[in-house]
């Protein structure tokens, strides 16, 4: 068991945190969270600055044009940009982190000159279309239908939680293209242009007040066939390959992140007299020891990653179940230190409070992320 | 960085496994629950095997091997509900003459708790107390031979671990070559491991146990209030493994308390789970899940619990 740096290592996080600082001080002004042609233009800018400066795709391979670094650069990477302030991956999340992995692992030789390249200079904005209205935690369900016509599918049907859809150029879209196969056997992956006739996004309020994701609707919307990602049923099986790419890395820079939000929370009851309350204290200090094992079972997890050669453990439900609940927890704790500003919707504490809701529902609820847990790490028997 | 056992880590984790499975399986475990009295015969296999000298150096007989080293051992004897001083062994092995070989049986005492404790009365040898209330005590470790510590009876809540209640220890004399912090330190740490190996296991009973029990028609852990009981149960156990096996390789103080911290909830909450999951079984004396309930509560309060290192994390947020 080794925490220690290699020189490799330490060599890669200095060369980042010079170019880092060179850098950010010449970024322009964040734009406000409602403006989403503003939001796609900052965070694209943002991935072109790493493309050009050697860091994106950092962590794919270097035939998809990725710089094929290890599990721990790509930690040192997150945590560095993270502690930086740099801009988080904002709306190129699904195409670093899902669309563009799927189409490196699955796509042909075209497909790959067509879609990566885009993604890594933040020219292209993808989003996601899995869930349904009725196909949520058992994504199997979905019902969205492609029916083969010439060198189109015509795809008809509605997906929902879709972040960025308003700003998206293309959608990694699960269809079912078999109605008649077992229902983990019918289903397809297509890339699909968000300006296709017949694709309407009906942005959805979230409780926090913004529109963060949208309803698509999908009428007769016509997608060529090369635009299939992996053999036609085998949609499924390609959408597990890519769930697998995060590596336990996905919420790095968010750890890193609540562990800053905790240190303003002591210093702020220490200023408004709330730190003189045991309990609240003890409080602070226990989430204090929980954000510091969370960044130690990161370490755990990326060193295994890394042993297997980039091959996900079964430590990302394990982290996650446990990192989502912890995020609501330092909120709820950061409205106790607010006292009456609590209430006062304006505060990004409480902003952040009602965003960390979320937390323990996307990308698989609690609920199945204990499920996954049971099942695939103990063993227990699948249940009805 | 590479935040995994090595494969020296991994053979000594399941040569111990072995040692203990063999040497104190359930058989043993049950027969030390009737008769909690120390198996010399063991004690010294224990010491043959490297237990307490693991750290020493080599030219003096040890095995010149880390904290990280010891932390895998003790999470397999917290596993096995190992009984006995085996921290005290461990540490103070390098100390007094006959420890290292187990020929002489020491304890720890921590003389700031309130009651002051004493593990295995009637086994020890030797006793070393460190700190105390008195103001010549503080930071400061003295022994006595049992004999001369005025001692009253305790019910141990563990069957496995005999306790007395120590209400003077007058004839102490001082031993200023220890280095009392770390021993402290060493000793929450080593706890912890204990914890965390506890949690461990508790896991695979509960899970065991759901796999083969049936009722309704289908094994329990089909059932998503069970399999979700067990899942938690796992969740906390890695999660304190990550701590305990970091603070095992930074030996920082800080991260040793956060360490301990996160072992204790995981030993006393998932002994918890694995007795609910058991029913009906898990409220016996014959099932084997209340040893490790009450022994991880044990452990919780021993080389500082919750409060304390609540208070040291807040006052870590605020430097």
């Amino acid at each position: 068991m080794d925490l220690t740096f290699t020189e490799e290592e330490e060599a890669f996080r200095a060369l980042l945190r010079t170019w880092l600082a060179d850098v950010l001080p010449k970024l322009p002004p964040k734009p406000a969270a409602t403006d989403w042609p503003g939001r796609r233009a900052y965070d694209a800018a943002w991935q072109r600055r790493l493309h050009d400066a050697g860091y994106a795709g950092l962590h794919w391979p270097v035939d998809a044009g990725g710089r094929g670094a290890t599990p721990t650069q790509h930690l040192i990477f997150l945590e560095e940009t993270e502690k930086a302030g740099a801009p988080y991956v904002g709306a190129n999340f699904v195409g670093l982190l899902h669309a563009g992995p799927t189409i490196a692992a699955e796509g042909t030789a075209a497909q790959r000159a067509r879609w990566l390249p885009p993604i890594l200079r933040g020219d292209e904005i993808w989003c996601q279309g899995f869930s349904e209205p009725d196909a949520g935690s058992d994504l199997a369900a979905l019902r969205t239908r492609a029916v083969r016509d010439g060198d189109d599918y015509v795809v008809t049907g509605s997906k929902i939680w879709t972040s960025h859809a308003e700003v998206a150029d293309w959608c990694e879209l699960l269809v079912r293209t078999d109605p008649e196969a077992p229902r983990h056997r019918g289903i397809s992956w297509l890339a699909m242009p968000m300006d296709a006739p017949g694709v309407t996004v009906r942005p959805l309020r979230t409780l926090a007040g913004s529109t963060e994701f949208a309803e698509v609707f999908l009428d007769e919307v016509r997608v060529p066939v090369d635009h299939r990602i992996g053999a036609e049923h085998d949609g499924w099986r390609v959408t597990v390959v890519t769930l697998s790419f995060e590596r336990g890395t996905a919420f790095v820079g968010e750890v890193v992140a609540c562990r800053r939000v905790l240190a303003e929370l002591a210093r702020t009851a220490r200023a408004n007299g709330r730190w003189d309350d045991a309990v609240l204290r003890r409080r602070l200090g226990r989430l204090n020891v929980e954000f510091a094992a969370l960044w130690r079972l990161t370490q755990w997890n990326v060193s295994e990653a890394q042993r297997t050669g980039g091959v996900p453990g079964t430590g990302g439900s394990v982290f996650k179940l446990r990192y989502s609940h912890a995020r609501q927890e330092l909120y709820d704790a950061a409205a106790e230190v607010l006292g009456g500003q609590a209430l006062d919707a304006a505060h990004p504490w409480v902003a952040d409070r009602l965003s960390a809701l979320s937390y323990t529902i996307a990308a698989g609820t609690s609920q199945i992320q204990r499920n996954i847990v049971a099942e695939r790490i103990l063993g227990l028997p699948k249940g009805r | 960085m590479d935040f995994q056992l090595t494969a020296d880590q991994r053979a000594l984790r399941d040569g111990t496994r072995e040692l203990l499975t063999g040497r104190f399986g359930r058989d043993r475990l049950r027969a030390a629950v009737d008769d909690p009295a120390l198996d010399r015969a063991l004690w010294r296999e224990l010491a043959d095997a490297g237990f307490f000298a693991l750290r020493l150096p080599e030219a003096d007989g040890g095995v010149g091997l880390g904290l990280p080293e010891a932390a895998v051992v003790f999470e397999e004897a917290g596993r096995a509900l190992l009984p006995g001083p085996l921290v005290a062994g461990h540490l103070l092995a390098g100390a007094v003459d006959g420890v290292a070989t187990g020929e002489r049986i020491v304890a720890l005492c921590d003389g700031s708790a309130e009651p002051v404790l004493c593990e295995h009365p009637a086994d020890c040898d030797l006793l070393i107390f460190l700190g105390g209330r008195a103001p010549e005590h503080v930071g400061r470790a003295r022994q006595s031979v049992p004999g001369e510590v005025a001692r009253a009876p305790y019910a141990s809540v563990d069957p496995l671990t005999p306790l007395a209640r120590v209400t003077d220890w007058p004839h102490g004399t001082p031993c200023d070559g220890l280095d009392v912090p770390r021993l402290r330190r060493e000793a929450a740490l080593l706890t912890a491991a204990q914890q965390l190996g506890s949690a461990a296991r508790t896991v695979e009973m509960a899970v065991g146990h759901a796999r083969q029990r049936t009722q309704f028609g289908a094994p329990i852990g089909s059932f998503q209030a069970v399999k979700h009981l067990c899942a938690g149960m796992l969740v906390r156990a890695e999660l304190a493994r990550a701590a305990v096996y970091a603070a095992a390789v930074t030996g920082d103080a800080l991260d040793v308390t956060g360490a301990k911290l996160l072992a204790d909830e995981a030993a006393v909450d998932n002994a918890r789970d694995c007795l609910q999951v058991h029913g009906g079984m898990g409220f016996t004396w014959e099932a084997d899940v209340h040893l490790h309930l009450k022994r991880a509560w044990l452990r919780a309060v021993q080389w500082g619990g919750a409060q304390e290192a609540t208070e040291r994390w807040a006052a870590a947020l605020v430097v």
